[in-house]
């Protein structure tokens, strides 16, 4: 793999930009793979990078049915924080932000993390209890967050109008090294850096069964052909019942479309996310300049990775209530995620009944932050066949054992 | 958007209208059941993707529970029926068998296996 670097910006301005390379091979698949991993969004690309980088896992290959990052990882609003409640969440996330502090490194490609901060807007009493409650047990999880005053949000935040009729602002929980990122480049990134280690990113491979043979796993079908594998880790956010059904188990999760849109491209105006979850909306501004808007999840489930209208109409009343300013932007375009909901709003990391099948899912709606702790602690799991600390409370079992991690109330609906 | 028929009101009822329940059918095991009986009536569920069978509310109309069989995959609405109904009627089965030949009710996998 050729690096990426001002050196190479002025080598291939000499002779007409004709030396850049593809950045990741597309290798027909091998019969056998150490390790497979069935999805090449974010978190599963992540989980490939850590097995090569952590543990020297590279005879791998991460299957993808579309296109590398079409799903989810390509469909959201790019937020970065960490400020969760429960020890488990703050834990994993924190992972996760701090490892974006240096992603660009690690993968010697740009993508371009904005620690911007964050805003949580508390607009009801309710919220200012809450958001305080959760600064102070992020003072003892070692995540950087405060509580802030209206006076403070409207000095960070010029265009918000904090008197709302409806829902004035009360406070808000600010988290100063949050931010976003791009994430094409996050999957493009590890894509690259999964290549470059020998890794195989195979598209346009649906997986359509399982095999196994006394209770553990021996490979995929796919519309390829049967790939063997060692072990298989399933990290297919929206689509986790289908693959769990092949695997022959169920799981806590339910599919609903997730909508996201972004404006016209307006002068720089917010220099921080805001987000607004009595309303039920949060907004940023993109580097090219867009209003980055995203609100609350469909009530119904759905694979269309489209959203209804009506929700479309909610997010940006609600936005117009607390951002004047939006409402005459004219909208650029609009699209809808598939997102895998548990019950307790937090992710499973966790082993499966079927033996050397590992499955990661359940992020939800706030997946896209944590995809490199994710993949940290995925690929902790498969590599030593138990999950490790980042990753154990996350395991399947808790739904049985009522040791739920929720997040529902602290997270709001923006998560 | 969504429109789904409301077996009480007999009239078509937008999404706005309406409150989503989840998975409909879903038994609840007796007293003498096991821990993994009840966390699968608790927690598990099917989220298929194709047929779906889901509970809905009436919220802002009449209020009354209704059962809905729709495809999660098209977004077809296959027709609704009243919630005090323990199994899908056969005539939305029989819709349901007209769009998807392959598709098999739970009740039917429950005898094959």
């Amino acid at each position: 793999m050729k690096r990426y670097s001002a050196f190479a910006i002025a080598r291939e301005a000499f002779r007409y930009h004709t030396g850049w390379e593809r950045a990741w091979r597309s290798p027909e698949p091998k019969s056998r793979y150490d390790v497979v991993i069935v999805g090449a969004g974010g978190h599963g690309l992540a989980t490939a990078y850590y097995l090569g980088k952590n543990f020297g896992i590279t005879n791998v290959a991460v299957l993808e049915k579309g296109w590398l990052g079409g799903g989810n990882t390509g469909r959201n609003t790019t937020i970065i924080r960490s400020n969760y409640l429960q020890d488990p969440s703050a834990a994993i996330y924190e992972k996760a932000r701090g490892l974006y502090e240096t992603l660009s490194q690690d993968l010697n490609m740009n993508v371009m993390f904005s620690p911007r901060g964050v805003l949580m807007l508390a607009q009801t009493e309710h919220e200012v209890r809450g958001y305080k409650r959760t600064a102070q047990a992020n003072a003892y999880q070692g995540v950087d967050t405060e509580f802030v005053s209206p006076e403070r949000v409207q000095e960070l935040c010029p265009i918000l109008d904090i008197g709302g009729p409806r829902y004035p602002v009360l406070g808000a929980l600010w988290q100063p090294r949050g931010g976003t990122a791009r994430h094409d480049a996050v999957a493009w990134g590890y894509a690259r850096a999964c290549s470059d280690m020998g890794m195989d990113i195979i598209q346009k491979c649906e997986v359509t069964g399982i095999t196994q043979s006394g209770g553990k796993v021996t490979g995929v079908q796919t519309t390829r052909g049967d790939i063997a594998c060692g072990k298989l880790g399933i990290v297919v956010a929206g689509h986790s019942g289908q693959l769990a059904e092949m695997a022959g188990f169920r799981l806590p999760i339910e599919s609903v479309a997730l909508q996201a849109m972004v404006s016209e491209p307006i002068k720089p105006c917010m220099d921080v996310v805001v987000m607004a979850n009595s309303v039920h909306g949060y907004m940023s501004q993109s580097d090219k300049g867009e209003m980055v808007i995203g609100g609350g999840t469909d009530i119904y489930n759905n694979y269309t990775q489209r959203g209804s209208f009506n929700h479309i109409e909610e997010t940006v009343r609600s936005l117009i209530e607390i951002f004047p300013i939006v409402s005459r932007l004219k909208m650029l375009r609009q699209w809808g995620g598939i997102v895998d909901m548990t019950g307790d709003r937090s992710p499973i990391i966790s082993p499966t009944p079927l033996g050397g099948c590992f499955i990661n899912c359940g992020w939800g709606t706030g997946g896209f932050k944590a995809i490199p702790g994710s993949g940290w602690a995925m690929a902790d799991m498969i590599a030593r066949d138990a999950p490790g600390p980042l990753a154990a409370a996350f395991s399947l079992d808790r739904f049985a054992e009522g040791r739920f991690i929720d997040e529902s109330v602290a997270a709001g609906v923006a998560h | 958007m969504l429109i789904l028929h409301c077996p009480y009101c007999d009239l078509n009822a937008d999404e706005t209208e309406l409150a989503g329940g989840g998975e409909a059918h879903i038994k609840r095991p007796g007293m003498d059941a096991d821990d993994t009986a009840f966390e699968t009536y608790l927690f598990s569920r099917k989220n298929p993707r194709g047929p779906h069978f889901e509970r809905w509310r009436h919220a802002n109309g009449c209020g009354k529970w209704f059962h809905a069989a729709r495809c999660t995959q098209t977004l077809e609405v296959f027709g609704t029926y009243p919630a005090q109904t323990l199994e899908p009627p056969a005539d939305i089965i029989a819709k349901i068998r007209k769009r998807h030949p392959d598709w098999q009710s739970d009740t039917e996998v429950k005898v094959a296996s």
